[in-house]
């Protein structure tokens, strides 16, 4: 069986596949790749089934030692500037890996977080019927460390056709969100005022959720409780403070601040490779 | 019971607003039980129902079919006597005390008031397999600790407003401890890995022992 020997982690590593729907009425949130769209880009072009694990890699820093055999590897998301025994391969294509070679990320210029994918998908047991680690509850394969052996799937009958993929580079700059009006929009005195300035991502975002920092939004009803409700990913709670946090893959399944807007679902991703201190601008779409 | 409000949550989401937690469960139960396409999630809250879809392309078509659903009369299993789950409390929690002080009754009047009537499952949240429990004896209510505890230990029996809750396991709280149980809320091993789920029935037996 191939193996892949963890040697350094970096800041975070998480084994991530599409998560577990179907759960959150027994308070499982979804979980699953922060950046859906790279997660999905590194299963196919290795011709991975969808279901496949990778590993969400944040802030580079990450390095294994391929055992057992050679297979096929790819980086996708944020440009960690992968190597194979030190000589680089470009991110968003398929590389070849021998037995004892190690594979290393450097820290990304850009973006936040990239995903190591190999071919036949990281094989830890599933938990709740996924491979993902959710950072809230602490559910799934726990976050990586070094001297983790990590086996490797066994492939289907499919090869890989695509050699690289076409993808856009993540912006350092100002990112426009497109966001739709929430289900308690009027909760707040001036939801527009969610599209008129620009936000900072705070230093204090994760997984669970990423917080904006900009000029405070004023709620309608100041000290009413609204009764808890169901959450999503990219849903917009406005807390007491007025400072507006978008619920990331490991939100909570209820929360009791007004949703007044929600981040279209194409623009979902975006918000995984979002750094500290990086601007951002709404819009309604 | 009137029609729900559907309400758009962004482009792979739909809110249905029900005039109590008794109509979510109804209306979570027959959305369960439709088994619609496109639904990923079914979510109740203490006076909604979020829908999430599996995709954006779903959301039309879901508002169409979640009004045929809400439509038809729906039925709420009516409480029985045979409740789901029985829960077994050594009443000694730390806050006991303060909560017979906090509604004007003593300790064994809280304790019955606890074990007398049956509670039901409202809805999740919190922790995996925590479960708000509602319907409870009205005269329990009572504030959060304006402390929260750094650590609450598992099978924790608490109270905070109107609701009634155990801890599945270790964590901060700001509920108020009246008890403990031995009984496990959570276990990814066992094939429902929520001993509550909602819309369950749920008593609790006061014990010596856990």
């Amino acid at each position: 069986m191939i193996t892949l020997e963890v040697r350094h982690t970096g800041p975070l590593a998480l084994v991530e596949d599409l998560g577990r729907p179907g759960l959150a009425h027994i308070g499982v949130t979804r979980s699953g790749a922060a950046d859906r769209r790279a997660h999905q880009l590194a299963n196919r072009l290795l011709a991975n089934p969808e279901d496949r694990a990778t590993i969400e890699v944040t802030l580079g820093g990450f390095s294994a030692r391929v055992l057992g055999g050679s297979l096929d590897i790819t980086v996708t998301g944020a440009d960690a500037r992968p190597a194979i025994d030190g000589i680089p391969f470009g991110i968003n294509s398929v590389a070849h890996i021998r037995e004892g070679q190690v594979v290393s990320l450097g820290v990304p210029r850009t973006g936040l977080r990239s995903y190591l994918g190999v071919r036949g998908g990281i094989a830890v047991a599933p938990v709740l019927g996924s491979r993902s680690y959710d950072t809230l509850s602490a559910i799934g394969p726990p976050p990586l460390r070094p001297g983790d052996a990590l086996p490797v799937g066994k492939p289907n009958g499919n090869f890989p056709e695509l050699e690289q993929a076409p993808v856009a580079a993540i912006s350092e700059g100002l990112v426009a969100l497109r966001v739709m009006r929430g289900p308690r929009d009027d909760w707040c005195a001036d939801s527009d005022a969610l599209v008129r300035s620009t936000w900072l991502v705070s230093e204090r975002s994760d997984r669970v959720g990423i917080r904006l920092s900009g000029a405070a939004l004023e709620h309608r009803w100041p000290g009413r409780q609204l009764p808890s409700e169901g959450a999503i990913r990219g849903a917009i709670q406005v807390p007491p403070n007025g400072q507006p946090v978008i619920l990331g893959t490991d939100h909570p399944v209820t929360g009791g601040y007004p949703v007044i807007g929600v981040i279209s679902d194409d623009d979902v991703d975006i918000l995984a490779q979002l750094r500290p201190g990086q601007p951002v601008r709404l819009r309604w779409s | 019971m009137s029609a729900p409000t559907i309400r758009d949550y962004g482009d792979r989401a739909l809110l249905l607003e029900c005039g109590s937690i008794d109509e979510v469960l109804a209306l979570a139960g027959s959305l369960r039980a439709a088994d619609l396409p496109g639904v990923s999630d079914i979510v109740p809250g203490a006076r909604t129902v979020l829908v999430t879809l599996t995709g954006p392309a779903q959301q039309a078509s879901t508002r169409t079919r979640l009004i045929e659903v809400a439509a038809n009369p729906w039925t709420d299993p009516a409480r029985s006597d045979d409740v789901d789950v029985v829960i077994d409390v050594v009443y000694d929690g730390a806050d006991l005390a303060e909560v017979a002080a906090l509604v004007g009754m003593d300790v064994t009047q809280v304790i019955v008031a606890h074990t007398a009537t049956p509670w039901r499952v409202g809805f999740g949240g919190f922790a995996p397999g925590f479960a708000y429990l509602v319907g409870g004896d009205t005269r329990l209510s009572v504030p959060r600790r304006d402390e929260p505890r750094t650590r609450v230990p598992a099978g924790s029996v608490a109270l905070a407003g109107e609701f009634s809750g155990v801890y599945p396991r270790e964590s901060p709280g700001g509920w108020q401890l009246i008890g403990r149980t031995g009984a496990v809320l959570w276990d990814v091993e066992r094939p429902q890995p929520a001993l509550l789920v909602p819309g369950m029935w749920v008593r609790f037996r006061a014990v010596d022992t856990a």
